[in-house]
C-alpha cells in the first residue's frame, strides 16, 4: 500500500459515489430535465474519478505502467468532450417533443422565442404568396 | 477571424492526431511512431478540412497558456457542480426552483460556442437546451434571476473570459 495506490483507491470511491447520486437523481427528480441535469452532471464526474483513479491505481502496483493512466486520461477527455454534448441533444429532443416542463417551474424563455419565431416565420411566408397571386 | 491555409490547418490536425495516438500507445518505440506519423498524415488528409478553421494559430502561446489554466478551472466549477446536485438530491426537501432563461453570449467562433455550452452543462445547476446564434436557451435548476442580463452575468460570464482567449 503506498501513496498512489492509496490515491487510486480513494478516487475511485469518490467516483461510485458520485455514481450512486446520479442513479438517486434520477427517482428523486421530478421531471426529465431536472434529472437529465442530475445524471448528466454526477455521472460525468463519477467517471472522470474511477477512469483516473484506475489509472493512478495502476501505476502504484508491480505489474503498473504508464500506459493505464495515459490511456484512461484519454478515454476520460474523449468522454469530457461528448457526454455534455448527448446531454444537451437529448433534452433538445425531449423539448421539441413536447415534453412539459414541471408544473413548479418559474419560467420559459424557450416557448416565448419559439412563438415569436414561429411568427416571423408566417409574416415572411405570407408576403410572397400573395405576390405571386396577383 | 478568416480561415487559415491549408497547409496550417494540415499540420494542425496531423499534429493533434498524432498526439492521440501518442496517448493511446503510450510508448515510445521508434516503430510505433513511425506508424503513428503515417496513419497521422492519412487521417488528417480526409479530415482536416472538417476538423478546424483556423490551423496552427490554435497553438499560439497565449491561448495555450489559457487552455491550460482553463482546466482547473473547469474541473473545480465542475466539483462544485457535483456538490450542488448531492445537495439537492440528498436535501428531504428537494429545493430546487427550475425554469429555462435566456443568456447572451460574446464568443464569435463555433468552436468556442460549442465548447461555452459544454462547459455550462456541466457546471452548476445549469444545462444548455439550444443555441440560436449568439442567443443560449439554458435549463436552469434553480432561478435566481430571469432577466436575460442577470443570467449571463451568473452562467456565461465566468466562462467567457478564458474561452474568449482560446477560441476568439
Amino acid at each position: 500500500m503506498n501513496a498512489l495506490t492509496a490515491t487510486g483507491e480513494a478516487l475511485v470511491l469518490i467516483g461510485t459515489f458520485f455514481y450512486f447520486l446520479s442513479a438517486l437523481g434520477l427517482i428523486r427528480m421530478p421531471d426529465v430535465y431536472n434529472r437529465m441535469q442530475t445524471s448528466t452532471k454526477s455521472a460525468t464526474l463519477g467517471s472522470l474519478g474511477v477512469m483516473l483513479g484506475v489509472g493512478i491505481w495502476a501505476l502504484g502496483t508491480d505489474f503498473g505502467n504508464v500506459a493505464w493512466l495515459t490511456k484512461t486520461i484519454t478515454i476520460a477527455i474523449f468522454l469530457l468532450l461528448t457526454n455534455p454534448i448527448s446531454a444537451h441533444t437529448l433534452i433538445r429532443a425531449a423539448y421539441k417533443s413536447g415534453i412539459p416542463l414541471w408544473e413548479g417551474s418559474v419560467v420559459d424563455r424557450y416557448r416565448e422565442h419559439l412563438e415569436s419565431r414561429k411568427a416571423e416565420v408566417e409574416e415572411a411566408e405570407k408576403t410572397p404568396e400573395e405576390g405571386g397571386e396577383e | 477571424m478568416g480561415e487559415a491555409s491549408k497547409i496550417s490547418r494540415y499540420l494542425y490536425t496531423v499534429i493533434v492526431l498524432f498526439l492521440i495516438w501518442l496517448f493511446l500507445t503510450a510508448s515510445l518505440d521508434p516503430q510505433e511512431l513511425e506508424v503513428g506519423l503515417l496513419l497521422a498524415l492519412i487521417v488528417g488528409a480526409f479530415t482536416y478540412e472538417i476538423f478546424t478553421t483556423s490551423g496552427l494559430a490554435n497553438l499560439h502561446p497565449r491561448r495555450v497558456v489559457y487552455a491550460i489554466a482553463y482546466v482547473p478551472y473547469f474541473l473545480w466549477a465542475m466539483i462544485m457542480a457535483n456538490l450542488d446536485v448531492a445537495y439537492r438530491v440528498l436535501h428531504p426537501k428537494r429545493p430546487i426552483n427550475p425554469g429555462i432563461v435566456e443568456c447572451k453570449t460574446v464568443l464569435k467562433s463555433d468552436v468556442g460556442k460549442l465548447a461555452l455550452a459544454n462547459s455550462i452543462t456541466l457546471t452548476p445547476g445549469t444545462i444548455t437546451l439550444d443555441v440560436d446564434d449568439d442567443r443560449y436557451f439554458i435549463h436552469w435548476i434553480n432561478v435566481t434571476d430571469d432577466s436575460v442580463e442577470g443570467a449571463s452575468m451568473n452562467i456565461t460570464a465566468p466562462f467567457e473570459k478564458f474561452l474568449k482567449v482560446i477560441f476568439g
